[in-house]
């Protein structure tokens, strides 16, 4: 099986539904040539009804895919970054998420928008951040955040397959780092289902996109002091996998959330919360979340560092929770 | 293209439709059966029906919070109508939308919209829809002055244009963006010249002349269809009645709501048909009788309905 970046499983989901799916198109700023070089080649290979590179207008990018899904196309259209979402928001909240609900049940939103999200390259406050929290309070939306190349390509063919707007957040530092086996053909992983990343006994760290490999590296480390560590990755936020969260915490006892949002109202105060609710007999002591300070992002390397959650921030959790 | 006496009468009968359901929505709003805001188009009724003339079944229609008039010229009927304004589960939208947000994609009415400047986009997209499947359909987007302003309505606009789109951008302006009057909303008289800046056609028409509505709306319509992209239609219309049921109108002037009345588009269509010796009183008389008992039997259909069980709550978030 070939190794392949997180980018180029991302490409390649793209590229085998939209062989297998006439009704599938792409849309968005540059998408022909591709921000992350994701979209690239695709504009050569579909043509421009298929691939369409639209002006810089989200509200027009995301409502127009909205209109079209409504009368039968399935757009996968990309927002270059996840902080432009700001401009077009309405169109994806009040319009994609509620049309259905709204107009009782006859309406079908076949979409999905990409975006891409997360710090750590000095892209600074506006192009850096996570707001995947703002995307899980909303109904009918779903919220889907691989942290593997083989979870973006199977989930990415998932979420362009499933009749809902689905928001697809890419962690950018992920598309040339992260690396791994993924089959050449198309596959499925289905969405609301959390992953396992690694098997312990002594505590659960929850984690998504980048901090999965943080907490991978806090494992080990840990491992050589002698906690176990499970590594839980939800793959989806919206809807949770609670049922593998707190299975894990009842074996466990313990739990740590991990995101790159800020801490503040973040995805892991509501997984704190569900696990507070229906785990807390099996819990031995507080949940501890690990996020980012209640700042936007800074631009200086040494203050976006600092910033930034790491595998160091997920051990010293841990250590709260076991008391070691 | 012009219309037969039959399709002429038509127009007509759907003014009439539309008049006499909003003057029942008042009336029931009024006596509290209609809970939340309700937004009536009495006075615009000629925009509704001489554009949705020109367009054919399979056609779609985009439009905002003053909905209901463009629902029953595209086909709309009472019974759904009225039971989804009262919130029961016969409804179009099994009472989960309501009055503003009323749709029947059956009809290709992709709904009234709650946020102004919500659907040129939308609107954008199913022509975008139209001319990837090839089919011929057009799309029609019924937006206020007050919603001209949006950033939204320029980039559907835009990106029409540069698309080459299959849609009609109409214009409703009936000089108030809610409560605030259009020369103090922009400083443009005629909306219709942003067209120009789109490089796209921009008509202006007299909002309350069916025939003239129909007749401008069938060229853009036409030329959508014909794969010659977007047109802005302005329409100039008033809205006789407040932005929404229960807004005391302390913003405009007695004398101004006068002028317009007088340029009422259903007596001025009226006064015309009778003299083609199309419509008699008595014709008219028969008209209204008819509809009015269409309606009568629509709001006990509405108020015998049940509402939505609770069980319903939870449906229709998600497709499965």
């Amino acid at each position: 099986m070939p190794t392949v970046t997180f980018m180029q499983a991302v490409h390649s989901a793209l590229k085998l539904e939209m062989e297998r799916d006439p009704s599938v198109y792409l849309a968005g700023v540059d998408i022909s040539i591709g921000t992350f070089r994701v979209t690239a080649g695709l504009l050569e290979e579909f043509g421009e009804r298929r691939v369409r590179d639209t002006p810089i207008s989200e509200s027009a990018i995301v409502g127009s895919a909205v209109g079209a899904a409504v009368c039968g196309l399935r757009p996968v259209i990309e927002l270059m970054f996840v902080d432009f979402i700001g401009v077009s928001l309405d169109q994806l909240f009040n319009q994609a998420a509620k049309m259905k609900y709204m107009f009782g049940g006859r309406a079908k939103l076949p979409i999905v928008m990409r975006a891409n999200f997360g710090g750590g390259l000095g892209a600074a406050a506006q192009h850096s951040q996570s707001l995947e929290a703002w995307f899980m309070h909303v109904p009918g939306l779903k919220v889907v955040m691989p942290s593997t190349p083989y979870d973006a390509k199977g989930l990415l063919i998932s979420s362009i397959r499933d009749d809902n707007p689905v928001v697809f957040l890419e962690h950018k530092s992920l598309y040339f780092t992260a690396t791994g086996e993924v089959p050449d053909e198309a596959y499925t992983v289905p969405i609301g289902k959390a992953d396992v990343k690694r098997a312990g006994e002594d505590v659960t760290v929850v984690a998504t996109a980048k901090m999965v490999s943080e907490a991978l590296s806090a494992a080990e480390t840990l491992a050589g002091e002698g906690i176990s560590v499970e590594v839980v990755d939800p793959r989806t936020l919206s809807p949770l996998d609670e049922e593998t969260i707190l299975e894990s915490v009842k074996k466990t006892n313990r739990l740590v959330v991990a995101h790159e949002e800020v801490k503040f109202a973040g995805s892991g105060a509501e997984i704190a919360a569900m696990v507070a609710e229906k785990g807390f007999d099996d819990l031995d002591a507080p949940i501890v979340r690990v996020g980012a300070p209640f700042t936007p992002v800074p631009f200086s390397p040494p203050l976006e560092k600092a910033f930034l959650p790491k595998a160091e921030n997920i051990v010293a959790a841990v250590k709260q929770v076991t008391g070691r | 293209m012009t219309l037969s006496h039959e399709q002429m009468l038509e127009c007509y009968t759907t003014m009439k439709r539309i008049r006499l359901f909003e003057l029942r929505a008042a009336e029931e709003f009024a006596g509290m059966r209609i809970p939340g805001f309700v937004h009536l188009s009495v006075g615009q009724e000629a925009v509704a029906a001489g554009v949705c003339r020109a367009l054919r079944a399979s056609d779609y229609i985009v439009s905002n919070h003053r909905g209901h008039g463009h629902l029953i010229a595209k086909g709309g009927e009472f019974k759904p109508m009225m039971a989804e304004l009262f919130g029961r589960k016969t409804g179009y939208c099994k009472g989960k939308g309501g009055s503003m947000h009323i749709a029947s994609l059956d009809l290709g009415m992709l709904g009234a919209n709650g946020i102004v400047g919500g659907g040129p986009p939308i609107a954008v997209g199913a022509a975008l829809a139209a001319q990837y499947q090839d089919t011929d359909r057009v799309s029609v987007c019924f937006f206020g002055d007050g919603a001209s302003n949006q950033g939204t309505t320029h980039e559907a606009m835009n990106m029409a244009a540069i698309w080459s789109l299959p849609v009609v951008f109409v214009v409703e302006n009936n000089r108030w963006g809610e409560f605030t009057h259009q020369s103090r909303h922009q400083t443009i008289e005629d909306i219709a010249d942003r067209a120009a800046g789109y490089n796209i056609p921009g008509v202006i028409v007299d909002g309350n002349d069916v025939m003239a509505v129909y007749e401008t709306a069938s060229e853009a319509v036409t030329r959508a269809r014909e794969g010659k992209g977007p047109s802005l239609v302005e329409c100039k219309t008033y809205r006789i009645r407040g932005h929404f049921e229960g807004d005391p109108m302390n913003y405009r002037s007695q004398d101004e709501l006068q002028e317009w009345q007088e340029k009422d588009p259903i007596q001025r269509f009226e006064r015309k048909l009778e003299e083609m010796h199309l419509l008699s009183a008595d014709k008219i008389k028969e008209i209204e009788a008819t509809i009015r008992a269409e309606l009568e039997d629509a709001v006990q259909f509405a108020a015998d309905s049940p509402y939505p069980d609770t069980s319903e709550l939870m449906e229709d978030v998600y497709t499965a």
